[in-house]
């Protein structure tokens, strides 16, 4: 497979018309199916203003805890100024004006300094299938990125328009008409409000041309800290997230799904189940969507329907994974990566040449397991069935797909499907797949009028998983006498994971190199004079998908433990090491130097209050258009326990527009990683997941938690990724810190406790 | 019938004795902000006090808490719990927010008894309260922050 075939393969998905991002806020409404009450107006897809003075927001992207609510509302307030409390926002309708052209546009396999012809030709044409795909989807740390023009361009050619109604309203030039926090002030101390504007605008206004954005100097509420809008209701348990939807007549519904990935049910006895208090009957599901088959109980309350599941027999037919185990796996990946240098993402100079003539060859391998995303709300789905159409309740990163989907399973078009996305109790891209909804929907077909809510048990979720692929990793380093890297290699197996997922969501046939198997190896920002990035695609029948920061996460350990061991033997400090490879790359030298003097840096550090040694690591690395880098401060104990006491991080996330939002984001990407680093391994053995719960898939605790600093770099560049960049860094840093203490160098995650030394 | 006291009200549940309190909640009485996170005691998801004590309802059975006072999120309103919540919209805690509940009720319930929690008292007591967007470091904050607004 070389880039012309995946070239080929986009030019024919390809449409010919490329928007620009103002006017895709201008589109017509009637390319949307945006609904308006009577004393709304609107002049595009994106905002609405009231004769009540209320400014609504159609909110297009799914709050997960990223905050992207807040984040777009803020884009609105802004450039319309209004008050932010006039702000609320409703959820957009499914239309393809709402598609994530920014996560897409950045599926090409090409480093992103690559402006070679190929490279730009495939991003146009990727931009352009993003536009006309439309698909809505909230993740790859994208949605303030895509969002960050159209949002403004619709919020300020609504303010321009309400401006010109209220001066032809007060008989005077337009640019005598002040709008502060809603309010219009004109000589003479006339005032007026937005809902008296949108009065006097009439009918169908006409918004001006050439509306200009306001110059980031005057920004009032963008790049200072704002709180989460809905704060307060999901502190007070109000917030409705998916399991908490409550339609009049609600089912709920527990399954049994086959215990081996995949597998399908052969048959089942329900006749003592049937007979249970509250039990409305026990049906039969299929695997759609890359799930797997099973029985359900379907009962009026959930602890019912789970209680009567016990007495089903059902047996199962197992499917192609029940061959497989861990070690079978891992040997798999071994193999290929042994006999294939896989597809060359990323090659310059005679990485071969330069490492035979090194003066100092270093080589070392790498494995990272399989990981589940294990969100705090388990996997959920409420469908209710009404014969000629469907009301969906789900808390998804994907509405256009889980719209498909229930569609498929019931047998309706989808424009006869409802899909109201509730808040999501975590994503981490668990809720891009739609096995759920499609399972849901099976179900709920069999008992028409009344709205069914599937939930998932903790086990449910955990082994019906699509994980976070393992990996095996070589890598080759050359050094010269004086210490400076001549050559690097970098070469990975692994499945991929984007054909899988657009073929059970979309029906996508996709060929070509996987950009997100390699992306964190080929795009480093390290200037190698030689270097060669490969990854080997390994077909398994484990079901993989996207998990928080993709392939970033695995591949900024293998990078960054590697330059560690690199700088190591060339007698180097790492931090300095690093320094020296990113002498033309001022951004990221700027955020590795802000971590390290933050940090401190070489300066002595205290032993840990049991009197444990502590010592640092640093990493560094760059996705999602941000740049992160972090220095860990870990002890071991005797018992050979890793504690972590401070993780500082600096992030160039171009403009900030919620720092507040910037912060937890870094917190949570931290944990998150850190969690993955000490804890995180799926194993299965003959096709089965071993773990299914919090307590042998454990996550980091409260009392785990290390200090965790965050230092946004000021950029007047336009925002970059948030959600997922705070992620991929901390488990080199960790283990980089592990290797400082001890000497001892850690190849493999989870580091695990007790195996330090 | 069971007969519960919840929020200070009396409730009659019809549902068999071994039911945990937590789907009593969610599927009889469709109080939601009590969340169901593991089903093994094991996140802290579903937190409600039962005699002003933090307990984990999903594994509470409800014949076990006949004629004891159960709070739950939406009756978390006196002092304590208003401080608590205040403080953590106040340091912004929540991310997704489906812990959150559980751990303002374990945090109150901490701060009924211990009304000037150390870090390492702090720790001890959440730590059973698992986070997958990992609040933690503001959780910390939060609870000292409501200590103090308590104390004042």
């Amino acid at each position: 497979m070389d880039r012309r075939s995946f070239l080929v393969m986009s030019s024919l998905a390809s449409g010919s018309f490329l928007v620009g991002c103002a006017s895709r806020a201008r589109q017509e409404l009637r390319s949307s199916s945006l609904s308006l009450a009577e004393n709304q107006m609107a002049l595009n897809a994106w905002v609405k203003v009231g004769q009540d003075s209320t400014v609504t927001v159609v909110m297009c992207r799914s709050e997960m805890g990223q905050g992207v609510h807040t984040a777009l509302m803020m884009l609105v307030a802004e450039e319309l100024d209004c008050a932010w409390s006039q702000v609320r926002w409703e959820q957009a309708p499914i239309d393809p004006l709402y598609g994530n052209i920014a996560a897409l546009a950045e599926g090409v396999p090409f480093r992103s300094d690559d402006e070679g012809f190929v490279a730009g030709t495939a991003r146009w044409v990727m931009r352009n299938f993003a536009q006309q795909m439309g698909f809505m989807m909230t993740g790859g740390s994208a949605s303030v990125r895509d969002m960050w023009l159209p949002m403004r361009h619709a919020a300020a050619s609504t303010r321009a328009t309400l401006l010109n109604a209220v001066a032809k309203k007060w008989r005077i030039r337009t640019d005598l008409v002040g709008l502060t926090e809603g309010q219009f002030y004109g000589p003479a101390g006339l005032t007026a409000t937005l809902g008296d504007a949108v009065k006097w605008a009439g009918v169908s206004p006409v918004p001006p041309e050439n509306v200009r954005l306001k110059d980031p100097k005057a920004f009032k509420l963008l790049g200072k800290p704002m709180p989460r809008r809905e704060g307060l209701a999901k502190v007070e348990g109000t917030a409705d997230f998916g399991m908490d939807v409550r339609p009049p007549g609600l089912l709920f519904a527990a399954v049994k799904m086959s215990p081996v990935r995949g597998g399908t049910v052969k048959s089942f006895d329900a006749s003592a189940a049937q007979s249970l208090p509250g039990v409305a009957g026990v049906v039969k599901f299929s695997g759609k969507h890359g799930g797997t088959g099973g029985v359900a109980v379907v009962a009026d309350g959930w602890w019912k329907a789970k209680s009567a599941l016990a007495s089903v027999q059902a047996d199962f037919d197992d499917g192609k994974m029940k061959n497989f185990s861990s070690a079978e796996l891992q040997t798999a990946l071994w193999i290929e990566l042994d006999g294939n240098d896989g597809f060359g993402f990323w090659k310059k100079g005679e990485p071969a040449d330069a490492l035979k003539t090194s003066s100092k060859r270093i080589e070392a391998e790498y494995a990272v397991p399989y990981l589940a995303h294990a969100t705090m709300e388990p996997m959920n789905c409420t469908v209710q069935y009404l014969g000629t159409h469907a009301i969906v309740w789900s808390p998804t990163q994907v509405p256009d797909f889980a719209q498909s989907a229930a569609a498929k399973a019931l047998g309706l078009s989808k424009d006869k499907v409802e899909v109201k996305v509730t808040y999501l109790g975590g994503g981490f891209g668990r809720r891009l797949e739609s096995d759920i909804i499609a399972q849901a929907a099976e179900i709920a077909k069999q008992f028409p009028n009344r709205p069914v809510q599937l939930i998932w048990s903790r086990e449910d979720d955990m082994r019906h998983d699509f994980y976070r692929p393992a990996c095996v990793a070589r890598l080759n380093a050359g050094l010269d006498a004086k210490g400076n890297l001549t050559a690097w290699t970098h070469v990975t197996a692994g499945q991929g994971i984007t054909t899988g997922f657009l073929g059970r969501n979309a029906g996508l046939p996709v060929m070509g190199p996987d950009k997100t198997s390699a992306e964190g190896a080929f795009d480093t920002a390290y200037e190698f004079p030689n270097v060669r990035v490969g990854h080997v695609n390994v077909d398994l029948p484990v079901p993989v998908g996207f998990w928080r920061s993709v392939g970033h996460s695995h591949q900024a350990f293998f990078k960054e433990s590697f330059i560690d061991e690199c700088a190591h033997a060339a007698g180097k400090d790492p931090y300095q090491f690093r320094r020296g490879l990113l002498r033309n790359h001022r951004r990221e030298l700027a955020v590795l130097d802000l971590a390290a003097k933050k940090a401190g840096w070489g300066q002595a550090l205290s032993p840990a209050a049991d009197g444990s040694k502590m010592a640092r690591g640093i990493a560094l690395h760059e996705c999602f258009g941000s740049a992160v880098a972090q220095v860990v401060e870990a002890s071991v104990n005797e018992q050979g326990e890793i504690k972590v006491h401070r993780v500082v991080c600096a992030i160039d996330c171009g403009f900030a527009v919620n720092p507040n939002t910037v912060a937890q984001q870094i917190e949570s990407s931290v944990i998150f990683g850190l969690s993955a680093a000490l804890y995180g391994q799926i194993d299965f053995d003959k096709g089965q997941v071993n773990q299914g719960n919090f307590n042998d898939y454990m996550p980091l605790r409260l009392n785990q938690t290390p200090v965790i600093e965050t230092h946004i770099i000021p950029s007047a560049l336009p925002p970059e990724g948030v959600g997922e960049p705070g992620l991929p860094p901390v488990a080199p840093a960790l283990a980089n810190a592990i290797f400082a203490l001890t000497g001892k160098r850690h190849r493999e995650l989870p580091l695990k406790t007790g195996k330090a030394t | 019938m069971i007969k519960l006291q919840i929020n200070g009200q009396e409730k009659v549940l019809d549902s068999a004795p071994s039911t945990p309190l937590l789907w009593a909640l969610r599927d009889e009485l469709s109080m939601t902000g009590t969340k169901f996170g593991c089903g093994m005691a094991l996140c802290g998801a579903c937190t409600v006090h039962v005699d002003g004590v933090a307990t984990r309802s999903c594994v509470t059975p409800i014949e076990s808490v006949q004629g004891k006072s159960i709070t739950t999120i939406e009756g978390a309103q006196d002092k304590v719990a208003e401080a608590v919540k205040k403080a953590w919209v106040i340091l912004d805690v929540a991310q997704c927010g489906y812990c959150q509940p559980g751990q303002v009720m374990a945090a109150s319930a901490l701060l009924k008894v211990n009304p000037k929690p150390s870090d390492a008292q702090i720790d001890e007591a959440l730590s059973g309260n698992v986070c997958r967007c990992g609040s933690y470091p503001r959780i910390r904050q939060a609870v000292h922050e409501a200590a103090k607004t308590l104390g004042a």
